[in-house]
């Protein structure tokens, strides 16, 4: 029997085919980058007893319909209130002895300022027609001071960044389960030294 | 006839290019694999604030919401007052809670605990919309949110 030899498919085509998928997987693509600033509601349930905190322990950020901020009674720009806040998170106001001492606090420790980091807690009121670009730059500005904080800390304490570490575990970058409760176990500390303390009023209707 | 066939013997040999499609079909599948196809069609403007001090959003246990004003094909017929939108459709501040459940269900079911809110806002809207969604939220209960930001700084753009 004689066999008869196939012909040749002719592949010169495939390189053409190849390219038109190509182009469309291209122009379909979005490449997920979706980042922002987490946040945890209020449960709502009636507060019946409203803890009490005091004057000093509270700053208070308001920002007005016009996009201007009011700090503590005070007009001030959006650049200075990272520094403003980091100074009140870390005034440790409470004397030395008193069970309240902070003794990680780095702060002018102003009787009048908070007392100490886990005390202090700072208060956004917006109004209703503040722009949303104004309100994100005012949470973004708040968390970057409680960041350039706990990263102290956390180089103090073990000598490396905060923010970093938590970037890595976030990026499953930490390898083993026992590695990855180590470092959880040790973020949290940091965390307790400087607890995220930032409460949202609701805002107030327009010319209030 | 012989002046052309003597140029050839100093020419150049002609480049293979029969491993063109092998890099080709490795660049394809690398972007099949990276591509997800859009699943929201944005029907309001979405220019979203800047912020630094970010974290990732796990996508698979999250569920969107946009707002903003209406896009400008859409401004005849809907206005230029900012809108919600949840899916692919404009959603009241009432019926907030309804197109939510319905998002949620979409999730895995291990996931629909953890579900994760995405605020993804333009920045010209007013703060009191955002709020008013964050109420509607608490009564659901669906306390975890993220807003949505895009690289960069306000203070130095």
């Amino acid at each position: 029997m004689a066999r008869r030899a196939t012909p040749e498919v002719n592949a010169g085509s495939m390189a053409d085919i190849a390219f038109l998928l190509l182009i469309f997987f291209l122009v379909t693509t979005t490449i997920e980058k979706d980042k922002g600033i987490a946040r945890q509601l209020p449960p709502k349930e009636d507060v019946v007893d409203p803890p009490k905190i005091k004057e000093k322990n509270l700053f208070i950020v308001n920002v007005n319909r016009s996009d201007q901020l009011l700090v503590e009674e005070k007009l001030m720009e959006l650049k200075d209130l990272r520094q403003a806040a980091i100074a009140f998170l870390d005034n440790g106001g409470a004397p030395s002895g008193s069970p309240e001492y902070c003794n990680y606090c780095k702060g002018k420790r102003d009787p009048e300022s908070s007392d100490n980091p886990d005390k202090a807690v700072i208060s956004v009121q917006n109004d209703r027609l503040t722009s949303y670009k104004m309100y994100i730059a005012v949470q973004n500005e708040l968390v970057a001071a409680y960041n350039f904080l706990r990263d102290r800390e956390s180089e103090r304490l073990y000598g490396w960044k905060f923010t970093e570490k938590s970037k890595d575990l976030d990026e499953g970058k930490i390898k083993g389960e026992a590695a990855k409760e180590a470092l959880q176990e040790k973020l949290e500390n940091v965390q307790k030294l400087f607890p995220l303390k930032l409460s949202e009023a609701e805002p107030k209707k327009s010319g209030q | 006839m012989s002046k052309f066939k003597k140029k050839k013997d100093g020419g150049l040999p002609a480049i293979s290019t029969a491993s063109l499609p092998d890099i080709v079909f490795m660049l394809l599948f690398f972007f099949m694999v990276v591509t997800v196809l859009r699943d929201d069609n944005l029907l309001v403007q979405n220019k979203l604030p800047k912020a630094d001090q970010v974290e990732k959003l796990k996508k698979d246990r999250s569920v969107y919401i946009y707002a903003g004003k209406p896009s400008s094909r859409y401004q005849d017929k809907y206005g230029s007052e900012a809108k919600i939108q949840i899916g692919d459709k404009y959603t009241d501040l009432s019926n907030i809670k309804f197109a939510l459940t319905e998002a949620r269900q979409k999730l895995l079911p291990e996931l629909q605990d953890k579900v994760m809110v995405a605020l993804k806002v333009d920045e010209k809207t007013n703060t009191g919309m955002v709020t008013d969604i964050k109420q509607e939220l608490r009564d659901l209960n669906m306390l975890k949110i993220i807003y949505i930001t895009t690289p960069g700084n306000e203070i130095n753009p």
